[in-house]
């Protein structure tokens, strides 16, 4: 984020702007750095008030007076901040002086916006607010915004296009959808959330299908893969149904297994299986109770091949 | 006990009549400490921010060298200072040992490491977050150095505050190159030492009082202004 600021200078490699290599001279960096805005992971606000905190990027690319007290008024309004202006910065609450750093960097009409897990350090209800606040401005604005964050759902809620950082490299890029459910390897798909990643062997293809056989059993999904290889089957547990009998529906994996765990996870039950492997499936509080769900009990696992993503060992 | 007694009050009655010798006095005092914490400041803030902002090999080593002259004993400036503005002296021809101007100059270059080295620790105790979020605010290098010299300006205060603390309470250089001449170049520690010397409890009293309300005056000043923020 910061090399992408133009803060810090890459070791290697460079940072095309536009298609402009904007890395080689101060003069180039600044400029670049004109064009764009951040809010960095710890923003600090300058111990001055909120007017003053906002209307720095404009002063400082020269913007004329009149027009300054004009934007910063309306995107103290946006932000809803009206009637701050004139409060000393360093005596906001955490939410508010988030809002303040976010309306300083708005307010310069950035073609690229950086937002480094803008809402890290702020209770759930402000984050929320503000989020809701700055991404309607920047679909409004029509800004790009590259967001770096840890909160996986975030991600999904608000990325057309997500990547995955792991070691300083980009290990995979698409869009959620694809980044989600369908990890290259499994570390991205323990990263996104695939708790049940098992390793297998293919043991026959059938045209676009797969069957592998995973712990003595074997489950049907879609894939290409040769006969004999070793792959990794992932399957998210929310795509799990538990059951008491074989579901006859179209999910054409359904396998029988015990409890082996259950835990209580608010709204939600999280249940440990032993069907040859182990498996880790959600199901809601009330239908915990009602399936009776405990410490060895007898149970159907059920999947669609579609909700199965199998990847090539490595 | 009781001689003292009669001083003390004796130094009040002084002070509140406005007697011409002690308010002359501290008069002088006042204005040359002041134009000697004008003159170090001007030199001072600018020549700080320029050590702090660039990068040069040897800063360590000059910084290191600026804060050893923050104790730098009021004598050995004294005789530097008397040194070069005696008649055989480099600069003997100006004429100036024994006068203000010569207190004036002895003084900031007394606390000019002190004011020097305060603002180069002023500004770099302001967090790298603050150069980072101007920077990437759009600000230039000339730009973010403002900034950050505004986010230090309670500290860089408050060395201009020391500086003026040292030059008026310190007697070693008045007394070598100002001559402590009555009217001329008396001013309150040089005038305390000799009154004291010449058992004037009184004067002596009324002076020191001064000098204490003065230092009081410009710590309170500075307190109230550090609060404000």
């Amino acid at each position: 984020m910061r090399i992408l600021g133009l803060l810090d200078k890459p070791s290697a490699g460079s940072v095309l702007f536009d298609g402009v290599d904007v890395t080689t001279s101060e003069k180039l960096r600044l400029q670049a750095r004109r064009r764009m805005a951040a809010v960095l992971q710890k923003p600090v606000l300058f111990n001055t008030s909120v007017y003053e905190n906002v209307v720095c990027g404009l002063k400082w690319r020269g913007t004329d007076g009149q027009k300054t007290k004009k934007e910063v008024n309306a995107i103290l309004e946006m932000m809803e901040l009206t009637g701050y202006a004139a409060r000393p910065a360093r005596t906001l609450s955490g939410g508010e002086a988030q809002r303040v750093v976010i309306a300083r960097a708005l307010v310069v009409r950035p073609e690229l916006l950086l937002l480094d897990e803008p809402a890290a350090n702020l209770d759930p209800l402000s984050a929320a607010k503000i989020e809701e606040v700055v991404w309607s401005i920047i679909r409004r604005e029509k800004i790009t915004v590259v967001m770096a964050t840890h909160d996986m759902s975030q991600g999904q809620r608000l990325a057309d296009r997500i990547c995955v950082l792991m070691d300083g490299e980009i290990v995979q890029s698409g869009s959620a959808r694809e980044v989600f459910t369908l990890p290259v390897n499994r570390r991205v798909a323990e990263f996104v959330g695939m708790e049940n990643i098992v390793d297998g062997v293919v043991a026959a293809v059938n045209g676009g299908m797969v069957v592998v056989e995973v712990g003595g059993r074997e489950i049907e999904a879609i894939g290409d893969f040769a006969a004999g290889e070793r792959v990794l089957v992932c399957i998210r547990p929310e795509d799990i149904t538990i059951s008491l009998s074989r579901l006859s529906s179209s999910a054409r994996n359904s396998l029988n297994g015990r409890v082996s765990w259950v835990a209580q996870d608010g709204p939600i039950c999280r249940v440990g299986i032993d069907c040859g492997f182990p498996m880790v499936a959600m199901v809601t509080r009330k239908s915990a109770v009602e399936l009776g769900l405990e410490r060895g009990k007898e149970v159907f696992a059920t999947f669609k091949v579609v909700s199965i993503h199998v990847i090539r060992h490595r | 006990m009781s001689e003292l007694w009669q001083g003390l009050i004796k130094a009040f009655e002084l002070i509140f009549s406005f007697d011409p010798e002690v308010m002359r006095i501290a008069g002088l005092s006042l204005r040359i400490s002041i134009t000697s914490v004008a003159i170090a400041s001007i030199l001072c803030l600018p020549l700080g921010a320029l050590i702090h902002f660039r990068s040069f090999p040897g800063k360590r080593l000059l910084i290191t060298v600026v804060q050893t002259f923050y104790s730098v004993p009021t004598v050995a400036v004294g005789l530097f200072v008397f040194v070069l503005f005696s008649r055989s002296g480099p600069l003997g021809g100006l004429n100036l040992l024994f006068t203000p101007t010569v207190m004036v100059i002895g003084q900031a270059l007394l606390i000019m490491p002190i004011m020097l080295g305060m603002t180069i620790s002023a500004l770099s105790g302001v967090d790298r977050t603050i150069t980072d979020s101007a920077r990437s605010l759009g600000a230039s290098t000339w730009q973010t150095s403002l900034v950050v010299m505004r986010e230090a300006r309670f500290a860089i205060m408050a060395a201009v505050v020391l500086g003026f603390g040292r030059a008026i309470s310190e007697v070693g250089l008045a007394y070598m190159v100002g001559g402590n001449i009555r009217g001329f170049t008396r001013v309150l520690t040089t005038a305390i030492s000799l009154e004291t010397s010449r058992g004037d409890w009184a004067m002596a009293f009324a002076l020191g009082i001064i000098l204490m309300v003065i230092a009081l005056a410009v710590n309170l000043i500075l307190n109230w202004v550090q609060q404000k923020r």
